[in-house]
């Protein structure tokens, strides 16, 4: 009797794969369907970022940082002049910090619902990730009303932001906040509690606490692993301070804790969490300039700062290190995608292909955050 | 068929001293009615399936060409054809090249024991809906070659999960069948829907006894599965496997996959309301009074009114569903569908003999 022997093989997947959300590779050793490794291949939309922003003054780096993250450019850009504004010591109008944070709040609700979008189409469902896309034209539009541009707003400035809101905003931003909460739940019972959907993701590619603190994970892959962290929070920037709101996390509903249906239902409560804070904000904002008195010219001190806010895939943090030329000497980048693609090859060990793709989709990673 | 080829015969009577052309020719001339048939019901119903998907997604559909959209199709398949036959390296050329036609195959063979209505049926064969169980599994075997065939890693996935499902599934959708054939007491798909005649369906076979209405959606599952219907189509699922076992395939080669595929959603819905929802008898019984001939249309269009209400069912559950993975199918198959199935079988049974 000959014993029945598999053999491993590997399997190329991407960069031009349909679930991998850009151009990722992962190099995937199989035997069949279950998974053994899976070696992640980075670098296929590296810019170059950090080494052209040593190049530039300050200022001129802005447009750079929407580039970071596309599906969250505000977030993204909204640190970077963070950043800057904490070497120079300038003082931000409280106004400009109140329209940052309405619009930094309404760019985390479209970058997620492109996210559960997404991962709903790589479970096999199109219908809601067209329905999430139509949630996020409404936003577009405002954001069209307000900077000129739906995707990369180029919007804030060292300072403040680049002009004042326009007429009409107010009622927009309120408009959606009554609209969208109904449609997140005709959203919810389309998918978030399909049978079948909890039954994919419940179990599998579970993350624990710990190994999420191990491997640096930020934002609601942290968060899905039940730790309650969020900088909005617990390093309070800006205004948030000011607003009342709760940080959702993992609570392992569906199975384990830190499953990939738990990561997902926090990016669907932080949608809601989202909404009040645009609520609350919109309320309060103050009148005044958008725009502190900064010099044409930038020329910060020597030294180094690090700046961070929650961006949508977890903590984007700037690194600035000035020489006292107009120029930094050093800008590093760090993103919650780079730090999610490296666990993925300590959580993927004995899945199946298709448990592969709900983690990469539970991730929430983009290929320009992770390549910079 | 063997009606027409008398007839005819009876009629001509210059045609009896060449028999056996005549009937090679009758032969020749259905089935080219049978294939334009099928790629017209196909064709449409890719136009049907886009049209119910944009409604759902809040979209429009095709709506530039002609019809309000409805020449969609032809368009497609005048770009198909007209395409470029693409055979890539180190594929099995043999095998490449035939696969899409045993993919279709299957679906086109079943036509031929499918009840339009009380007179137009190609053969009513003896055994019917055996032969129709058994040919409709040759697809399997069109998938799993282009899988291999195609020297691809993403296809030879594909098509080893479609073999393991499809033969899977073939239990359940056989035993959930059985039941159907007890009751109507033959195998002919004719007798079956003769036994299903009444006043306003209420002797549809599905209404007849608790435990063909449990085969009912057992069937139905099960053949969603058999033709890899979201939320079983796992040997092409576009976002794990690329497209599965047709990632190589473009051109006519992918239309046929494309034809059998729809081809099978049409087959899957004619014969659930075939062997379960009353087949050609007609809807409201036949209380109206009307003349030979319109009585004939009307059944006709009954078993096309039924059919597209399945197709539509079979189209909104793709447009909604999310897809499951390959070892929850296989449970699904083997811990649930077959036990129940028998449980059926065997409830019928004792059913028939108190």
């Amino acid at each position: 009797m000959s014993l029945t022997r598999s053999e491993e093989w590997y399997l190329n997947m991407g960069p031009h794969h349909p679930s991998t959300h850009g151009v990722l590779r992962f190099v995937v050793k199989s035997d069949g369907e279950v998974i053994d490794e899976v070696k992640p291949d980075i670098g296929f939309l590296h810019r170059g970022i950090e080494k052209i922003a040593e190049r530039l003054e300050y200022n001129q780096i802005i447009p750079y940082y929407d580039r970071v993250d596309y599906l969250a450019a505000f977030n993204a850009s909204w640190s970077y002049v963070m950043a800057v504004e904490k070497l120079l010591g300038i003082e931000v109008p409280p106004r400009a910090e109140y329209i940052r944070v309405i619009l930094g709040e309404l760019n985390r609700i479209i970058s997620h619902l492109i996210s559960v979008g997404s991962f709903a189409l790589d479970m096999g469902a199109v219908t809601p990730f067209t329905w999430a896309i139509r949630e996020r034209e409404v936003v577009n539009d405002i954001f069209e009303m307000v900077t000129g541009s739906r995707l990369t707003y180029n919007f804030p400035r060292i300072g403040g932001v680049y002009q004042d809101v326009p007429e009409g905003f107010r009622e927009k931003v309120l408009q959606f906040c009554e609209y969208f909460p109904p449609k997140l739940k005709e959203f919810n019972d389309l998918i978030t509690y399909q049978k079948i959907f909890i039954h994919r993701l419940a179990n599998v590619a579970v993350i624990t606490p710990e190994q999420a603190i191990a491997f640096g994970l930020t934002g609601p892959n942290l968060r899905g692993s039940g730790i309650k962290y969020d900088l909005r929070k617990n390093r309070p920037y800006s205004v948030y301070s000011e607003f009342e709101f709760d940080i959702p996390v993992g609570t392992g509903e569906a199975g384990t804790l830190g499953d990939a249906y738990d990561r997902y239902m926090v990016r669907i409560r932080e949608m809601e969490e989202s909404c009040k804070i645009i609520k609350q904000a919109i309320e309060k904002m103050p009148d005044g300039p958008v725009r502190a008195k900064v010099p044409r010219k930038l020329k910060p001190p020597v030294g180094d700062v690090y700046a961070a806010t929650e961006a949508p895939r977890g903590e984007l943090g700037v690194h600035l290190i000035s020489d006292g030329s107009s120029r930094p000497y050093r800008m590093k980048i760090r993103t919650g995608s780079f730090a999610a693609m490296s666990i993925v090859n300590e959580v993927s060990h004995g899945l199946m292909i298709a448990d592969l793709v709900a983690l990469i989709g539970s991730l929430d990673v983009i290929a320009p955050e992770i390549d910079r | 068929m063997l009606q027409l080829f008398n007839w005819l015969i009876k009629t001509f009577p210059s045609l009896a001293s060449h028999q056996e052309l005549t009937a090679f020719v009758l032969f020749i001339i259905l089935g080219l009615l049978v294939l334009t048939f099928a790629a017209v019901v196909a064709g449409s119903l890719t136009y049907f399936e886009r049209k119910v998907a944009a409604r759902i997604q809040s979209r429009m559909g095709p709506i530039e060409i002609g019809l309000g959209g409805y020449i969609q199709w032809v368009a497609d398949a005048i770009k198909l054809l007209l395409k470029e036959d693409i055979i890539p390296e180190n594929v099995d050329k043999i095998l490449f090249r035939l696969a899409p036609y045993f993919a279709f195959l299957g679906a086109g063979l079943t036509y031929l024991v499918l009840p339009f209505s009380e007179k137009l049926i190609l053969a009513d064969l003896n055994v019917g809906v055996l032969y129709f169980l058994a040919v409709s599994s040759i697809t399997v075997i069109g998938i799993l070659m282009a899988g291999w065939a195609s020297y691809n890693k993403w296809s030879l996935i594909g098509g080893i999960r479609s073999a393991a499902q499809i033969v899977s599934y073939e239990i359940p959708s056989a035993l959930a069948v059985l039941p159907v054939v007890l009751y109507a007491g033959s195998l002919s798909t004719q007798d079956v829907v003769r036994a299903q005649a009444g006043w306003a369906g209420f002797h549809w076979m599905i209404f007849q006894n608790p435990f063909i209405f449990i085969s009912f959606f057992v069937f139905f599952i099960s053949m969603l599965a058999e033709n890899n219907r979201i939320p079983f189509d796992l040997p092409e699922a576009e976002s794990e496997l690329v497209a599965g076992y047709n990632t190589e395939y473009s051109g006519m080669r992918f239309a046929m996959f494309f034809l059998a595929e729809y081809s099978n959603v049409f087959i899957l819905s004619a014969f659930a309301v075939t062997l379960f929802l009353g087949g050609w008898q007609p809807l409201f019984g036949l209380s109206l009074k009307i003349p030979g001939t319109a009585v004939d249309l009307w059944k006709l269009f009954s078993f096309f009114f039924k059919t597209s209400i399945m197709v539509f069912l079979v189209l909104t559950i793709r447009w909604t569903l999310p897809r499951v993975r390959i070892d929850q199918l296989m449970g699904l198959c083997w811990k649930y569908l077959v036990p129940i199935a028998f449980f059926d079988l065997f409830g019928v049974m004792f059913w028939m003999v108190l």
